[in-house]
Parts: structure tokens; C-alpha cells; sequence
């Protein structure tokens, strides 16, 4: 496997629990063993979370599976022809079956200080480090991006004491992900939590002193004094080796619904791949844990001849403070949106119909409107649009 | 170490010490124990970590919170003793419990 993140090692740990008895070696760039990310800007971010929390097996686990894990190893080039692997230490690694679980890459702006000294991103254990290093009371963050992250290390930031303004170019929050109700109750909730949102603006440049940033320049003109800032403006898959090797690729790896490239001895899993949502007829690239399990599974499912999961509902989540929000489904071919609750006293839920069917849900302090909704947009059913939007009715009684 | 008896469904039994402050659900994923998916890592978020505590066991486990409640409310075969293991933080206290995993976690 190349590439040991989140999606590499389930994937290890899936093949030795459904018997693949072959040997397994996973290289991997980074330093440390396979972990989890969500917590990096939310429980870890805020020092409620340890790095035995983020580990997703202790380094025993792999030795014990006869896993070979290699670690600060770059997969160079994959030479198909000959079933070999070029890295960059050591000897060419020879395989039978490949698994590409590479992973994606924050996006970078090209503007002028981008590269001055407090300027970051965040991917990895090193970067949420250095990240956590510069927070703390009195310093200022400016974050880059409304997206779920930025908006999630807004709120950690604030827990730490920090100061935190979003600068956003679309005119609200979460613009590409989430319909106006959820901006709208994100961006007061914020700011209700000492939060302060520059939307709809334009950023032209970083301005430093001594090589470290002291502001981010705006179009109108304004400079936002700051002491770091997070750039938060979405991820471009590492699919250059993919390409490279001419395996079929458009922004991401193309699978099928084993997790099959256009090399049938070419796996590909997790941020990398562009695959196929069953309950939508296309192919998206969902960039969540959920997701990266469910290919690991797909992966080790056919690699070990067993039957393949069941077609999943795609779902993720995200912590804010004291809010617990929660995904199902994909909002495609919408219709008519549809709040379950009051956005004022935080619970509710966005529902997102097509033809009366549910296709997606957005959930805030709302597990019972969340599991429903999954079962609800796995089964597609026609639902009673009155009965939904009537929380005196339970979901329960609304799935059943 | 508390040691912690994860019974799978087909009556596999793993028997594991596991470190105070982690919790019944890290328990068994760090030791790769098959039966627990645990895709929210804890979060309380996804509800496939599942489980069914030993009747002897119940009130040394706690109180569910709302969040709680409301997810394994929607889960597959749920018991009066069902909980979900990232839920349960394990003590000393919690020295020789028992849990059984449901059939599936969907
Ligand atoms: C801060 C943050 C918060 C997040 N929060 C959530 C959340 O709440 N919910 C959710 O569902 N998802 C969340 N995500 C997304 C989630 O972490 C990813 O979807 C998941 O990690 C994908 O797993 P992966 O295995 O595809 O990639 P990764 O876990 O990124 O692993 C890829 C690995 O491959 C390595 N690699 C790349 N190229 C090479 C090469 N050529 N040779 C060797 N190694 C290589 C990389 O260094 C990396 O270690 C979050 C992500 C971040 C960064
Ligand atoms: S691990 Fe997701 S709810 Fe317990």
C-alpha cells in the first residue's frame, strides 16, 4: 500500500481480520504510524484529546500482523509492467496487488507572503502541531476558508484563549457544502462565541514584518492585523503516481465499487479516489473517514475473495463548541429543502428532498433526525413532508 | 489495566487488558478485535461500536447521555443493555467486564 494514513491502515487491519495471510507493506511518508485527523482540529486542536487518542493501532499492532511498515518513505513511481514500486530509500518494492491510499494535500494560495513565516495549513499530526504551538490567549488567527475545518479550528481557537476572524470569498459560510439555514445558524453561533467573519472578501496578499506575518491584505483595501494564519480553502488529491502510471484519473483516482482502477490489480482508496455513489449515479469524491473505511473495506473484501460491503449511505460529522453536527446522503438532484426544529435553540435538522424522497440530511444536536434520515434516504421512500417537518412526531414514528 | 472480555457475536472471546482513560470501544480496535467498527473513532457520532454489557456490569457502567440514547435508539437490535462502547471510559472499577458484540454494526 502506499500511503499510511486513516484509509491504508483499516484497510491492513480489514485484510488480517478476513484472513489474507500474504505479506502486507505499507509505506508511508510521514513519520508516524496511521492516525486519525478529524480530532486535529477539534478535540486534539483544544487539548481534549491525546496522541494515544489519534493512533489508530499502537506500533506493536503491524509487527504482530506481519505488517511491514515503512515509515518516511516516499512511493516515487509505480512501474506497472513489472509489478515494482520505486522508492525513495532503499530497493524497488515488487507486488501483486497495490493499493494507492495517498491521500489529499491542502490547497496553497499563490498570493504574495504565502510563504512568510505563521502562514499554515492543516493535513497532518506535524501540521496541527505547529498549528496548536502558535494559538494560545491574546494571539490573533485569521483563518482562511469557511469551510468545516476553519470553522472548526475557529471554534478551538477561541477554547484556547485565541482571537478568530474567518475570511470567506463566497457572501456566507460553508458555502459549497451547506444550504443558507446552516450558514446562517454557523455564523451567528460564532459569533455569538467572540467569532468575526470577513464574507464575500477578496484576499490579495499576506503582509509580514521580520518574515513573519502581521496581516492579510484585503481587496477593499483593509488590513487584518493577525499573529498566524490558517489557510483552510480545500484539498487536491495526491494522484500524480496514479497518472503518472496512466491509470484512468480526472481529479482523483477513477474506482469502481470495489475500489478498482482501470488496473485490475490497482486498488485505490480514500481522499484520492473519485468514486461511485450507488444512491446518486455519479461518481464524487467524498473526502471523509466514512468513506476511506468503506473503500478499505470494498478493497479488502475483494482482495481477500469475499463478498463486497453493502452499498453504504455516505455520512460525516463535525464538532463545533458544544454543537454536534452530523451528515447523511448527498445533497444531488434537490427539489425542495425542508427544517425539521428551530435553528434558535440549536436542534434541528435540514432535510433535502427529491420527489418527496430524502437525499440528504444536515443535523445539528439532532442524532434521532440523523439516523432516521439514513435509513430514510438508504431506503428510498416517499415521505409525508408534513409528518417530517413536524417535530411534535418522532423520527421514529416519521422512519417507521 | 482493566482486563475487558469482548465476546463476539459468533462467541469468539478476546481477553484484553486495557489501560484506564481509553475508552470499551479503543479497547478493541487498538487490538483489532473484529465485531467493533468504531468509524467516528468516538465521537458518538455513527453508532457501530455497539455493544450489549454483561447484566452484572450494568450500573458500573453509567448513565447514557441524550446524544447517546438517540443514536442506539436508531441501531439494529438494540437491548436494555445496549450501549456504545466509545461511550464508556474504562477505570479500574471496570476491572473483568463483559461485553457482547451484536451481529453487525448496521
Ligand atoms: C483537520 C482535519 C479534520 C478532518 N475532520 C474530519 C471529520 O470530522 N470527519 C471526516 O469524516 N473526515 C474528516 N477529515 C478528513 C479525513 O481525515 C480524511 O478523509 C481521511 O484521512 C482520508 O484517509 P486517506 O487514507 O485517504 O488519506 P490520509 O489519511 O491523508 O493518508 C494519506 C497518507 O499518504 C501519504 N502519502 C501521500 N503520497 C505518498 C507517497 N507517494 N508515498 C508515501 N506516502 C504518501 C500521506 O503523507 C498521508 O500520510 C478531516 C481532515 C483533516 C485534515
Ligand atoms: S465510535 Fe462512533 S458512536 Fe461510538
Amino acid at each position: 500500500m502506499v500511503g499510511a494514513g486513516h484509509g491504508a491502515g483499516m484497510a491492513a487491519a480489514n485484510l488480517r481480520q478476513y484472513g489474507f495471510a500474504g505479506p502486507i507493506t505499507l509505506i508511508g511518508e510521514e513519520p508516524i504510524p496511521p492516525y486519525q485527523r478529524p480530532p486535529l482540529s477539534k478535540a486534539w486542536l483544544k487539548g481534549e484529546a491525546d496522541e494515544d487518542a489519534l493512533t489508530l493501532k499502537p506500533e506493536s499492532f503491524y509487527a504482530e500482523h506481519g505488517i511491514d511498515l515503512r515509515l518516511g518513505v516516499r512511493a516515487e513511481a509505480i512501474d506497472r509492467g513489472a509489478g515494482r514500486l520505486r522508492l525513495s530509500k532503499g530497493d524497488d518494492l515488487a507486488y501483486d496487488i497495490l493499493i494507492l491510499a495517498t491521500g489529499a494535500r491542502p490547497r496553497r494560495l499563490d498570493i504574495e507572503g504565502a510563504n512568510l513565516e505563521g502562514v499554515r495549513v492543516l493535513r497532518s499530526a506535524a501540521d496541527a502541531e505547529a498549528l496548536k504551538a502558535e494559538l494560545g490567549p491574546g494571539r490573533r488567527l485569521a483563518v482562511i476558508g469557511g469551510g468545516y475545518i476553519g470553522l472548526e479550528v475557529a471554534a478551538s481557537a477561541r477554547a484556547l484563549g485565541a482571537d478568530a476572524v474567518v475570511i470567506e470569498r463566497e457572501a456566507r459560510v460553508l458555502a459549497r457544502v451547506a444550504n443558507q439555514t446552516l450558514s446562517d445558524f454557523f455564523k451567528s453561533y460564532h459569533e455569538a462565541r467572540g467569532v468575526t467573519f470577513e464574507l464575500g472578501a477578496e484576499i490579495t496578499g499576506f503582509e509580514g514584518a521580520n518574515g513573519r506575518v502581521a496581516g492579510v491584505r484585503l481587496g477593499d483595501g483593509r488590513l487584518i492585523a493577525c499573529d498566524v494564519v490558517l489557510v483552510g480553502v480545500g484539498a487536491i488529491p495526491n494522484d500524480e503516481l496514479a497518472r503518472e502510471a496512466g491509470l484512468d484519473c480526472t481529479t482523483g483516482v477513477i474506482v469502481d465499487e470495489a475500489a478498482r482502477t482501470s488496473d485490475a490489480s490497482i486498488f485505490a482508496i480514500g481522499d484520492v479516489t473519485l468514486r461511485p455513489m450507488p444512491l446518486y449515479n455519479r461518481l464524487f469524491r467524498p473526502e471523509s473517514v466514512p468513506s476511506a473505511l468503506e473503500q478499505a473495506k470494498q478493497a479488502a473484501c475483494a482482495i481477500a475473495g469475499r463478498p463486497g460491503p453493502p452499498s453504504e449511505v455516505p455520512w460525516n460529522w463535525s464538532d463545533q463548541y458544544d454543537l454536534k453536527m452530523q451528515l447523511a446522503g448527498l445533497p444531488f438532484d434537490v427539489d425542495e429543502v425542508l427544517v425539521r426544529g428551530d435553528p434558535a435553540n440549536a436542534h434541528f435538522a435540514v432535510f433535502h428532498l427529491n420527489q418527496g424522497m430524502i437525499q440528504a440530511v444536515e443535523a445539528v444536536n439532532a442524532p434521532a433526525e440523523f439516523m432516521g434520515g439514513r435509513q430514510l434516504i438508504g431506503s428510498r421512500r416517499v415521505i409525508a413532508r408534513e409528518r417530517l417537518a413536524d417535530p411534535s412526531i418522532s423520527m421514529k414514528e416519521v422512519a417507521a | 489495566m482493566a482486563k475487558i472480555t469482548y465476546i463476539e457475536h459468533d462467541g469468539t472471546e478476546h481477553a484484553i487488558d486495557v489501560k484506564p482513560g481509553l475508552s470499551v470501544m479503543e479497547g478493541a480496535v487498538k487490538s483489532n478485535i473484529p465485531g467493533i467498527d468504531a468509524d467516528c473513532g468516538g465521537a458518538c457520532a455513527c453508532a457501530t461500536c455497539h455493544v450489549y454489557v454483561d447484566e452484572a456490569w450494568r450500573d458500573k457502567t453509567g448513565s447514557m447521555s441524550a446524544m447517546e440514547e438517540s443514536m442506539l435508539d436508531f441501531a439494529e437490535q438494540v437491548e436494555p443493555n445496549s450501549r456504545l462502547s466509545c461511550q464508556i471510559k474504562v477505570t479500574d472499577a471496570l476491572d473483568g467486564l463483559i461485553v457482547r458484540m451484536p451481529e453487525s454494526q448496521h
